[in-house]
């Protein structure tokens, strides 16, 4: 693994990063060893098999998995070179610095507004009413979703389709202002159009955010990702530039993974 | 092939024809005959308890109906500062301004049995209503009142038909009494009965006119006469009503009423039936809602029962419950559910609150007199003690509920919360409670029903009791409607048959409105996602 990038200090480069990561469900040890280093202002993406353990190294990054029972991490993870697991850590704020996007969209059943404003109320990040109708707004520009809902912003967030119900879950990732965005297979319940918006959007995203998103679809991560991560039953074979994975896998299973000669 | 995956290769061929042989169309009628007979079953189920269901609803209604009304006595009474001292109101004896006006309109009535048989109709009560206005407004005292009296409890179920029914034939010929008043001899020279009865008695020597048999009275000259001896062209009788006179009363003048329910087998005798029967003809009976089995407390007089102390008991009781047992059984599956660790301790909690919803309640009342009454020194018959007592009782039903309904909200929701930043408890409270609240609702509602039907806790700490006065506070003694209705089918006085009924439909009204309003909630916390 030559991507985990140690500097002469122990710390670790990238935006975030992890070095000998291992996870436990119990008894099942379900990531080995994996060390991976995501640069800032782009996308990553995990690709690997189902049961690969993808989506679990994904949830480590904003510790989602302490609210699973009998799940163990242990490693090193940072952002900007800050442990993720240290003690002294709020892990709600860290929720909030590193947002996340599911597998399958979560609106909270409330309004499309109240789905937006519900982060930044609970941080405390808009001083007034105005200043959380600027955020509301913006985010959901952000997410493409303005121009649909700017006139039922009152409706239930889960009247949308699924396609706008997943950009809404974008916004309200984006309107806390977090670094790193995780993304957990986003279009995998979305039709082709609805893909390419959500795609087109963590394209524009990917300018200013640290983007970590799991997909099935090879075309997916060739499209949105500049690195991809090959993952295949809890290890990591094989990691690098997007092009230099898809023209030049070192590994064999990678180069039949994304030949589409298993999985 | 790759190395990433091993394939087993087994050989797999269509079984079309394995679908289309006669054994597939026997399995296919064996199911179907499996479904109709599964969907028969269910509506014979269904019909079964619609039967049952109603059944008990009509038999409770027909039977407590009668409760809701009640009837007294239109007389006018005219006060004087000698019957009701203007300084001391309600210490006048109105109890004998009742059979004084009563009296007046008998004025023959003599004999202290009668005057006791005459009094017995009016309720002990039955000036209650007087008195209250009285004291009310002091001037109408030596004034002509019209009052009502209210009749006992026996004069009420008579009026209401419970009691006999009575015949009316015309005499045939002409009858002449002796005298007018007392005990008298009719002479029918030409009625029919006497030989009827001479018959009869020809067959079977011991038959007699006694209160074993159905009473016959003859009404002539308008006044009425008991049958008391028949012999060959004339009857012996006593008055019961005054004759206007000793004059022959011509055929189709007079007539033969039969009381068909012997004396012996009903609370009111002949007498008594008669002044009755009198009185509404005189249109002196009054039929009214019956106010004060709303108003009044439990009383020993059928007539004077009232619901309104089981009641505001019961009311009580509810709210002690509601307000320990919401909080604490819904915070406690919170942390059950949420946030404790899960380990033996919790499980062992688990566990045991589960069983704790299977102990039966009696165990509770123990509890309560052991720690609340003997351990704590708290009032028997109280409320507040009632209240704890129950809410022991339901805690587990809607912690074990509202469990239930935290587990069943998506944990994609918890997650969406989590995801953006908030912490465990921003996300159970803001998201996952509120979605939970419907569930939580209903669990809390089945648990408050059956609070609301406990008699057997309550037995232990001392609510099983008869209690006159309306609670008013948490500590006063109590006893709620389950109880009451208890107490009531236990007394023999047959005008509590109808109470017992009527204080079920209490009961049960109180119950739907329960019902009703866990509907309304759950409408409002309802949302979909």
């Amino acid at each position: 693994m030559d991507t985990a990038v140690l500097n002469g200090s122990g710390a670790i480069t990238g935006k975030v990063a992890s070095a000998g990561c291992n996870v436990y469900y119990g008894d099942k040890h379900a990531l080995k060893d994996v060390s991976v280093v995501v640069p800032d202002r782009a996308v990553m993406a995990f690709i690997g098999p189902s049961g690969c353990g993808k989506s679990t190294f994904l949830r480590c990054f904003n510790r989602m998995n302490d609210t699973i029972p009998g799940c163990r991490v242990s490693g090193k993870f940072t952002l900007d070179g800050e442990d993720i697991y240290d003690p002294a850590l709020d892990v709600v704020q860290l929720r909030a610095r590193v947002g996340m996007v599911f597998q399958k969209a979560n609106p909270f059943p409330k309004s499309i507004y109240d789905n937006v404003a519900y982060g930044p109320r609970i941080h405390g990040l808009a001083a007034g009413k105005t200043e959380l109708d600027a955020i509301v707004e913006s985010s959901l520009k952000k997410a493409g979703l303005w121009d649909e809902v700017k006139d039922r912003l009152k409706d239930p967030g889960t009247g949308l389709s699924g396609g706008q119900q997943q950009r809404l879950c974008i916004a309200r990732a984006i309107a806390v202002g977090p670094e790193v965005i995780l993304m957990d297979e986003p279009c995998s319940a979305l039709d082709p159009i609805a893909t390419a918006r959500v795609e087109e959007l963590i394209d524009d995203l990917s300018r200013n955010y640290c983007i970590i998103i799991v997909t099935h679809s090879m075309q997916q991560a060739a499209r949105v990702s500049q690195r991809i991560a090959f993952f295949h039953l809890g290890s990591l074979v094989e990691e690098g530039e997007t092009q230099k994975i898809f023209m030049a896998p070192t590994d064999k299973r990678t180069q039949d993974y994304i030949t589409g000669r298993i999985g | 092939m790759s190395d990433l995956i091993e394939t087993q290769h087994v050989e797999v061929q269509p079984r079309s024809e394995d679908y289309k042989s006669a054994a597939a169309a026997a399995r296919l009628r064996s199911r179907y005959r499996t479904e109709t007979w599964f969907k028969y079953s269910g509506l014979v189920a269904i019909g079964i308890a619609t039967l049952f269901l109603a059944a008990l609803t009509i038999n409770i209604v027909r039977s407590g109906l009668p409760a809701f009304w009640q009837h007294s006595l239109a007389v006018t009474i005219q006060t004087s500062a000698e019957d009701v001292n203007p300084a001391e109101i309600r210490g006048a004896d109105y109890a004998k301004i009742a059979k004084d006006a009563l009296k007046v309109l008998f004025p023959e009535v003599k004999e202290r049995a009668d005057k006791k048989a005459l009094n017995a109709l009016l309720s002990s009560g039955a000036a209650d209503g007087m008195r209250d206005r009285l004291a009310a407004e002091p001037t109408l005292i030596g004034k002509a009142l019209d009052a009502s009296l209210l009749l006992s409890a026996d004069a009420d179920l008579y009026l209401k038909g419970g009691m006999t029914t009575i015949t009316t034939r015309p005499g045939s010929g002409s009858a002449t009494p002796s005298e007018a008043t007392g005990e008298i001899t009719i002479a029918l020279p030409n009625a029919d009965f006497p030989a009827n009865f001479a018959a009869l008695k020809s067959q079977t020597a011991d038959l007699l006119l006694d209160d074993k048999m159905p009473s016959l009275l003859l009404a002539l000259n308008g006044g009425i006469a008991k049958v008391t001896g028949i012999n060959a062209g004339s009857v012996t009788a006593g008055v019961i009503l005054p004759l206007t006179s000793n004059q022959t009363a011509a055929a189709g003048d007079w007539q033969i009423l039969s009381y068909l329910v012997p004396e012996s087998e009903r609370r009111l005798n002949d007498q008594q039936v008669t002044w009755l029967e009198r009185l509404k003809v005189q249109g002196r009976v009054q039929t009214h809602v019956n106010w004060l089995f709303f108003t009044s407390g439990d009383s020993r007089e059928p007539e004077l029962a009232g619901i309104r102390g089981a009641l505001i008991g019961t009311l009580l009781v509810l709210f002690v419950t509601l307000s320990l047992c919401l909080p604490i059984g819904v915070l406690a599956a919170i942390y059950l559910e949420e946030f404790a660790p899960k380990n033996r301790l919790t499980d062992l909690i688990e566990i045991n609150i589960n069983n704790l919803a299977a102990v039966p309640s009696i165990v509770f009342g123990l509890l309560g007199l052991a720690v609340f009454l003997n351990g704590m020194n708290l009032p028997r018959s109280a409320p507040l003690v009632g209240g704890i007592v129950l809410a022991l009782l339901v805690l587990p039903t809607i912690i074990i509920a509202s469990r239930a309904a935290l587990k069943s909200v998506p944990g994609s929701i918890k997650d969406a919360a989590l995801g953006v930043g908030a912490s465990q408890q921003q996300a159970v409270f803001h998201h996952v409670l509120p979605l939970a609240m419907p569930g939580i609702m209903t669990g809390t509602i089945i648990g408050m029903a059956r609070a609301l039907g406990e008699t057997a806790p309550l037995l232990m700490i001392g609510m099983v009791a008869f209690v006159v006065d309306v609670p008013k506070a948490f500590l006063d003694a109590a006893t709620v409607l389950p109880v009451q209705v208890y107490l009531w089918s236990d007394l023999p006085e047959q005008a509590f048959v109808a109470k017992t009924a009527a204080a079920s439909i209490v009961l049960l009204v109180v119950l739907f409105a329960m019902n009703g309003i866990a509907i309304v909630l759950r409408r409002r916390f309802e949302r979909r996602w």
